[in-house]
């Protein structure tokens, strides 16, 4: 019999869920009573919703545990382990009987994520037991050329998975075709998109296979060096590539002549980037690379043809290299059966915001909008109503409740005004001001420009300015016109693609949200009840029972009344704070 | 968030604090590489916490490279600093995710609580309180980081009381809870 295994998810999420002191307590109670089964580690399911997350896998199946907490893993331990009786009523997901959150799994078709959650990220012979690395040696093995390598890409249908959503093959095979003795294949790692965190996951959970997809780019291309573009915020990332790096470089998918391939040299570094949204523009990046401020400049030449160092460089997303070497193993015909005509395979999703099972998901292309927040994400919290969604970070924008039932593909989320973007769907319930979404999006585009074009540079910021008066009650009627004129201005005039987009979150919102800009601007109301300047905070007389507690709070004194008797606010001393409404036991206090 | 940190340190720290020494092996390593600018001044940062301006002439004297690219550069990356920190940083979390579920509460409770503006450090030079990006862990949300640690599904009633607590184990000279 199979000894028994026990597996904790140590991801970014999961340990900041406390699964750093489950895996000790787990280890812990093994060494105390001498247990007998294995304790593991691997990376993040994509149940952030239910970490910290414990896996026991026994001769009967896997049985994924869900917030298990370092109380509850005596329980666990004894119940299952001991006892040989699992606890149902904690276990989250398995195939042996019908959890709470199997829906969760249902439509997911896991490609990008095939091992993330269910190897060790840090073992390379794991990887290797998991088709890892096979895809390169089968290009080895039966001396695949390069050229088919692209075909292949091309015939699969995959287009770049950090936003843009240009084919994979092409951009391949326009770095292939530009003759050099020297060219580079970038890794963009700078998941800046405020919302999405699926890059992440992936390099803390799967390392190797992003590895091995710019391996098998740099064949394709015939690239000689390959760099990582990671950001400095993630730090358990990089630390998980560096040892991945190491340990390909022992096995020889590393260095000189790869798997006995003639001529095909290459190596990976890890190149900490220093905070930059810009920098995941190609060129951008490619002068940070360089050690240089993170300015775009002027395509043509593309990246292709002059990159990196000046030479031929092919830049790809984390998630697409990620689905590389299962596409070369597979084969593409079993990609592009999944999804849309113009849209192949199937996606990652970062689910956060108000929605019920926040996490990672990868659909295949052509889902709903509605089915992935309803179906898999299980809906809005607390009985509130679903309002919008937000796609594409800070470069896309809000698709109304009532365009639910689009379909998710590039063409289609277009349609909408939003983008595709790297993945981050960040869920509005009716408690989330539009306006005030809007101007949250303005100002860290506006932070983020680099500062080389006007109309991002300046009207990035007159456009936060109208916003910010609007949100404070001071809007004027013309207000929306001077946005959307700025906005078109902006998109029009601007060089890369940060600039181009930075207006979509407030066009999107002008057009499906434009009675809550009206409200703000004319009847000085925030109908969500978000901008505190135009909210009034009243005292329900009936239910002031007089405790005293916000008058003692509140930092203006506005607030007075004997003890034993109703309070009352002073409208014209009130900051608008909510200090008092968020500490009033009773309820007695409104807000309108 | 980026205007505070363009702010050059107004005075030299002490020169005991500043051991230019330390940076030697920094230099020797990237010497002559290309592209070394950024890592070397994250190289710098990571030594004192901060780039002290003596350590900005030292870099431009032993590399060659030039102050004012230098400068460009530290001034263009979130990341960098060029004022002296606290012992522990506070990143609060100011991305999308954290801003529908009220990361802003989070700050200005920490604001209230440490008597510092967005930016700033404490007077006992404990801690920094800064507003960050996105340091995705979205699911969690609203987030803050304090020495390696990511805390989630915050208040900030619970912010202040894990700032509290830190305090409180550097005091009595214990590494802060786990």
């Amino acid at each position: 019999m199979a000894k028994t295994k026990v597996i904790v998810g140590l991801g970014s999420c999961g340990i900041a869920a406390g699964a750093r002191k489950t895996y000790e307590k787990i280890k812990q109670l093994q060494e105390v009573e001498n247990l007998d089964f294995e304790l593991k580690k691997t990376s993040c399911i994509g149940m952030c919703f239910r970490e910290p997350l414990v896996e026991i896998i026994d001769e009967h199946g896997s049985y994924i545990y869900g917030n298990v907490d370092e109380g509850r893993v005596v329980e666990v331990i004894e119940r299952h382990v001991i006892n040989h009786e699992p606890v149902k009523e904690l276990v989250v997901k398995t195939d042996l009987f019908q959890t709470e959150d199997n829906h969760f799994f249902e439509d997911q078709v896991k490609i990008a994520l095939r091992h993330c959650g269910y190897i060790d990220p840090e073992s390379i012979d794991e990887y290797e037991a998991h088709e890892g690395y096979e895809s390169i040696k089968k290009i080895a093995d039966n001396e695949i050329k390069p050229e088919d390598v692209i075909g292949m890409i091309l015939e699969s249908g995959l287009r770049g998975r950090g936003g843009g959503g240009f084919p994979t093959g092409m951009k391949w095979k326009f770095a292939r075709n530009s003759i050099s003795s020297e060219k580079y294949i970038i890794c963009n790692a700078d998941e800046g998109d405020p919302g999405a965190f699926m890059d992440r996951s992936l390099l803390e959970g799967d390392p190797h296979a992003v590895l091995e997809g710019m391996i098998i780019g740099a064949y394709a291309i015939g690239a000689t060096g390959g760099v990582i573009y990671c950001r400095a915020e993630y730090p358990l990332a990089i630390k998980r590539l560096n040892i991945a790096i190491e340990q390909a470089r022992d096995k020889g998918y590393l260095g000189d002549h790869i798997l006995g391939i003639e001529g095909f040299c290459f190596d990976i570094y890890v190149k900490e980037g220093a905070g930059a949204f810009v920098c995941g523009e190609e060129t951008a990046l490619i002068a940070s690379v360089e050690g240089e401020r993170g300015m775009p400049r002027k395509r043509p030449p593309f990246p292709a043809v002059s990159g990196l160092w000046k030479k031929p460089t092919n830049i790809n997303n984390v998630e697409t290299f990620a689905n590389i070497p299962w596409i070369v193993f597979h084969g593409p015909g079993a990609y592009a059966k999944y999804g849309t005509a113009k849209s192949k395979g199937t996606k990652v999703f970062a689910l956060a915001g108000k929605i019920n099972n926040s996490g990672l998901v990868e659909v295949p292309m052509g889902i709903t909008i509605h089915d992935i927040i309803f179906k898999l994400g299980g809906g809005i919290p607390d009985g509130k109503r679903f309002k919008a969604v937000q796609l594409g970070g800070p470069s896309g924008g809000c698709i109304p409740e009532y365009l639910a039932n689009t379909i998710v593909d590039y063409d289609s989320v277009n349609a909408t005004g939003a983008i595709m973007g790297s993945g981050g769907m960040v869920v509005m319930d009716e408690s989330t001001c539009m306006v005030d979404v809007a101007k949250f999006f303005l100002n860290f585009t506006q932070e983020e420009s680099c500062g080389k074009c006007t109309f991002c540079r300046i009207g990035t910021k007159r456009m936060l300015e109208i916003l910010t008066r609007i949100t404070e009650g001071e809007g004027e009627e013309e207000d929306i016109e001077k946005l959307e004129e700025l906005a078109y201005q902006i998109k029009d005039n601007s060089l890369c693609g940060l600039g181009q987009t930075a207006p979509n979150p407030v066009l999107t919102t002008l057009k499906y949200f434009r009675d809550e800009y009206t409200a703000h601007i004319i009847e000085k109301k925030c109908p969500a009840k978000v901008c505190k300047n135009l909210l009034t905070y009243e005292i329900i007389a009936d239910k002031c029972t007089g405790c005293t507690v916000c008058a003692k709070k509140c930092p203006v004194n506005a607030i007075s009344g004997e003890r034993k008797l109703p309070h009352l606010i002073d409208q014209e001393a009130c900051t608008h704070c909510g200090d008092c409404y968020s500490r009033c036991k009773f309820d007695a206090i409104t807000v309108s | 968030m980026r205007i505070a940190r363009i702010k050059t340190c107004k005075e030299e720290p002490k020169s005991d604090v500043v051991d230019l020494s330390l940076m030697d092996g920094l230099i020797k390593k990237y010497q002559g590489k290309k592209g070394s600018m950024i890592p070397l001044l994250q190289g710098t940062q990571a030594l004192y916490g901060f780039i002290p301006p003596s350590a900005f002439e030292k870099l431009s004297k032993e590399t060659g490279l030039a102050l004012s690219d230098m400068y460009g550069v530290v001034t263009f990356y979130a990341q960098f600093r060029l004022n002296p920190v606290g012992k522990y940083i506070i990143k609060v979390c100011h991305g999308t995710a954290c801003h529908v579920q009220n990361a802003s509460k989070i700050s200005e409770s920490l604001q209230e609580a440490l008597k510092v503006p967005d930016g700033g450090t404490t007077e006992d030079n404990l801690f920094t309180l800064e507003s960050v990006a996105c340091l995705g862990c979205c699911s969690l949300a609203p987030v803050m980081m304090l020495g390696g640690e990511t805390y989630g599904k915050l208040t900030g009633t619970e912010a202040v009381k894990i700032v509290k607590n830190i305090r409180i184990a550097d005091k009595t000279d214990k590494s802060p809870s786990e």
